[in-house]
């Protein structure tokens, strides 16, 4: 079982594809477009599937809408305050709550200085198809850890899914080539909103069509572009 | 700096040995809008369609259904009123019509929101076998409560429509990421007038044709979702244009997979 969907990793596959489980079948956890139907595993996305050791298997495609995932890191923007909770626009298909009461220090008596347009960083609590998502800006020890409203200044854009993931991948090729352009913050939310800070705006408007741009670059056309970007900015 | 993915497939291609079982060159470009989730564009000979995809998105209570998504899908014409618009003049024009007197001279200033109507219905009829096929398609179970819209527009229209429609729909939904349970494609196929089929049919062989079909079929079992026919046919004459636009269909689904691959050969 697990053989059939070992040869086909790295492979692109379209919605409809079809693993049959003939023999009895091992422990297999399936991710983001795989569903498991009866004794077959169905895709239902199309995308480059991909495994990690031992039994971990989901397909990673480009999209640009954001479903809500339990556990997630986003950046939202607050739209309104409704009683003792904001509505936060994710890029789901509905608000996300946020609660007065889910940041660091905050008390019935000292509520967070949170305004309508203020842009949080922030993770969920609930996510799924039948609930309204919500999100909370602390750790489950009651810590920030980075987590809260944003501060003055920076840029906020939006790209694809799949430029998102491939930036938070641990010690990944386009963030440590990014870095040498010239010194920035980042900070990247799963739901495709990166939010950055450079020295001036021009930097910042730089560093945004670049993120723009390496989309759909080969590794060396990123290498070109970025070096004479990093000669040609001040 | 967007990636265009457009596949040229040949020239027109054999399905059946004879010659005149083939279809017309076809091409299709992935991801091209900036603004819809996802987009597509595709062209079958001279017929040309853009699709655009909105959703997952926030519904409209009135159109909220609590199990699964409402999908809404437009057909934009290539000249003339979007649909909606249309709805108001004709409505407005019929009531006029009432109200005249039955005078030659006049009832010939009616032509023109009768033709309207009729395209209206044609277009209505249009969008809901696309509509019917999408969904049937789509495993909408799993964004319950959302709203999914998609645009169709027409570029140009040179015969088989329908099956340009559907399959600008599918490269769309499959781009904007939207769990499906299969892939479909359409595929249309008139009878001349000596009983020969056409699959594919320009605008001029759709005219001179005794009867046009077109079929929508899904990808797992190359069965049929969706038909729509126009003339009349024997049952022996469906059955071989369904077992026609199933040869055709392999095709289709073939050419999904390479313009897919395609498109991320670069981040493989």
């Amino acid at each position: 079982m697990s053989d059939c969907l070992k040869e086909k990793v790295g492979e692109v596959l379209l919605p409809g594809d079809v693993f049959s489980l003939e023999r009895k079948p091992e422990k297999v956890i399936c991710g983001p477009g795989l569903r498991r139907n009866g004794d077959e595993i169905l895709v239902c996305k199309s995308g480059i599937f991909r495994h990690k050791h031992p039994n971990m298997y989901w397909i990673d495609s480009q999209q640009k809408r954001y479903v809500p995932a339990k556990g997630e890191s986003v950046i939202g923007i607050v739209t309104a305050k409704s009683g003792d909770v904001f509505k936060v626009d994710v890029g789901g298909s509905e608000l996300a709550s946020l609660s007065y009461l889910a940041f660091e220090g905050a008390t019935k008596r000292n509520r967070p200085n949170v305004k309508v347009g203020d842009l949080v960083y922030a993770q969920f609590i609930i996510a799924n198809k039948d609930m309204e998502p919500e999100l909370v800006c602390m750790d489950s020890c009651g810590r920030a850890n980075g987590m809260g409203v944003f501060g003055l200044g920076g840029l906020l854009m939006k790209v694809s899914l799949g430029l998102v993931r491939r930036l938070l991948v641990p010690q990944s090729a386009l963030v440590k080539e990014l870095e040498k352009v010239f010194p920035f913050e980042m900070v990247v939310g799963l739901n495709g909103r990166v939010w950055v800070k450079a020295q001036s705006t021009q930097h910042m408007l730089v560093l945004g069509n670049l993120l723009e741009g390496c989309e759909n670059m080969t590794a060396q056309q990123r290498h070109a572009v970025f070096r004479r970007v990093a000669d040609s900015t001040p | 700096m967007r990636q265009r993915n457009c596949d040229f497939v040949g020239t027109t291609m054999e399905v059946d040995g004879q010659s005149t079982l083939s279809l017309r060159e076809f091409g299709c470009e992935q991801n091209l809008l900036s603004r819809p989730d996802g987009s597509s564009s595709f062209v079958q000979g001279d017929t040309s369609v853009l699709a655009g995809v909105y959703g997952p998105a926030e519904v409209k209570v009135s159109k909220e259904i609590y199990d699964r998504a409402t999908l809404e899908v437009v057909i934009q014409p290539k000249v003339g009123l979007p649909d909606c618009i249309k709805i108001l003049q004709t409505g407005s024009l019929v009531m006029q019509c009432q109200h005249l007197p039955q005078d030659g001279s006049k009832m010939l200033k009616m032509g023109s929101p009768i033709w309207n109507m009729d395209s209206r219905v044609k277009e209505r009829a249009r969008e809901q076998c696309v509509r019917e096929t999408c969904e049937a398609a789509l495993l909408s179970t799993l964004h319950p409560r959302s709203s999914l819209s998609l645009v169709l527009q027409v570029v140009h229209d040179d015969g088989s429509l329908l099956s340009c429609c559907l399959n600008a729909a599918c490269m769309a939904l499959m781009d904007t990421g939207l769990p499906m349970g299969c892939l479909f494609c359409g595929v249309t196929c008139a009878i001349d007038p000596e009983g020969h089929i056409v699959t594919d049919p320009t605008a001029q062989q759709e005219k001179n044709s005794r009867a046009v079909m077109t079929f929508a079929i899904d990808s797992a079992q190359r069965r049929v979702m969706m038909s729509s026919t126009k003339g009349s046919f024997s049952v022996n004459e469906l059955q071989q244009c369904i077992a026609v636009s199933q040869r055709a269909s392999e095709k289709f689904f073939q050419f999904y997979r390479d313009s897919v691959r395609r498109r991320y050969s670069k981040t493989l």
